[in-house]
């Protein structure tokens, strides 16, 4: 679509991310166990992984969340590359990533640290959690918060199920979810 | 009157880059316009977060690789002295050419007649580059060349 060479396109596209202005870095991994993931960082950590996505709408809501400045980046997401390749082929059980969690409501906030503790290989339920941020009649607003985390497979709301044991639901597809708990060990 | 909201940074990018690159090459020639091009794109990412609307982006990318030539120009000749290339690809005189011609002109004239004649920007994108109207812009570049006819023939 642009006249300009790869090599200078890539060379100012890491020369932006070095010089710490970006709102967000990006990139699209398009060919990972669970499909296309785009991947953002912010200069303070992981902000966003989405699945399937289509980049006019992320472009456009990282931009909200975050600012304008908005630039894919393959070389600013390496980090966070590294890990998820470590993670789907089995060889990493935790993520070694600052997150950046900024605009979410207060009660996402306080849901989402409580799934960061639920360990690789481990299942919990949307009542469980709920429970355990002190509001035990919140499954249902628990699952809300599951379906729209921004961080997903590095915040592991695939590690939530029902109370029956069923998968229930997840935001990326029950068979992504089914994937995962699967390479975990979670589900056999 | 709705002004445009604020693209993301990489439409913007993706939506100029050929432009400006494909400008900066005419003017500074293939080699130079590399590192011009990746300084421009630099200034507009420092500037993007203040900007308050996405109107006349074109124009607004397009004087800043004006203005990156400039200064890269200064950097290379600091003393002023004054290199045409001839025979250049573009029928617009280099900004080489004009700038020193305009010194003496009040700077929005001088601003208004270097996009108009030097990079042949529309006076819509002109006025928005320099923070006025259409109407202003086109009568600040008729004032700057009326000023240079009479200085010429002084």
């Amino acid at each position: 679509m642009t006249g300009v060479p790869a090599t200078l396109d890539a060379r100012f596209r890491a020369a932006a991310a070095a010089t710490g202005e970006l709102d967000v870095a990006y990139d699209v991994l398009d060919d990972t166990p669970v499909g296309k993931l785009l991947v953002g960082v912010s200069e303070r950590g992981l902000c966003s992984v989405h699945f399937d996505p289509d980049p006019e709408r992320e472009l456009e809501d990282l931009a909200r969340r975050f600012g304008p400045r908005v630039l894919r980046s393959p070389s600013a997401i390496d980090r966070a590359r590294l890990e998820l390749d470590e993670y789907f082929s089995g060889r990493r059980h935790a993520f070694d990533l600052e997150l950046d969690l900024r605009g979410m409501p207060d009660f996402y906030e306080r849901v989402l640290a409580e799934l960061a503790r639920v360990e690789y290989g481990h299942t919990t339920t949307y009542g469980a959690l709920a429970a355990r941020v002190g509001a035990p009649k919140a499954a249902r607003a628990v699952g809300t918060v599951m379906n729209r985390n921004p961080i997903p497979i590095v915040l592991p709301c695939h590690r939530v199920v029902g109370a029956s044991g069923s998968l229930t639901g997840y935001g990326g597809g029950l068979e992504r979810k089914e994937w995962l708990l699967r390479l975990e060990g979670a589900l056999l | 009157m709705a002004v445009a909201a604020i693209p993301p940074f990489e439409r913007f990018y993706e939506a100029h880059n050929g432009e400006v690159l494909a400008f900066l090459r005419r003017r500074a020639g293939r080699d130079r316009a590399d590192d011009l091009f990746q300084e421009t794109f630099l200034r507009a990412l420092r500037a993007y977060g203040r900007l308050e609307h996405g109107d006349h982006l074109r124009a607004w990318v397009m004087t800043i690789a004006a203005n990156t030539l400039v200064d890269a120009a200064r950097r290379d000749r600091p003393t002023g002295e004054l290199v045409v290339e001839p025979g250049g690809e573009d029928p617009l005189p280099a900004f080489e050419e004009l700038a020193p011609l305009t010194d003496g002109l009040p700077p929005k004239e001088r601003a208004a007649v270097v996009l108009r004649y030097g990079y042949a920007l529309d006076y819509d994108e002109i006025g928005a580059a320099l923070g006025s109207s259409e109407d202003a812009a086109r009568q600040a570049a008729s004032a700057g060349v009326r000023r240079l006819r009479k200085e010429k023939d002084a």
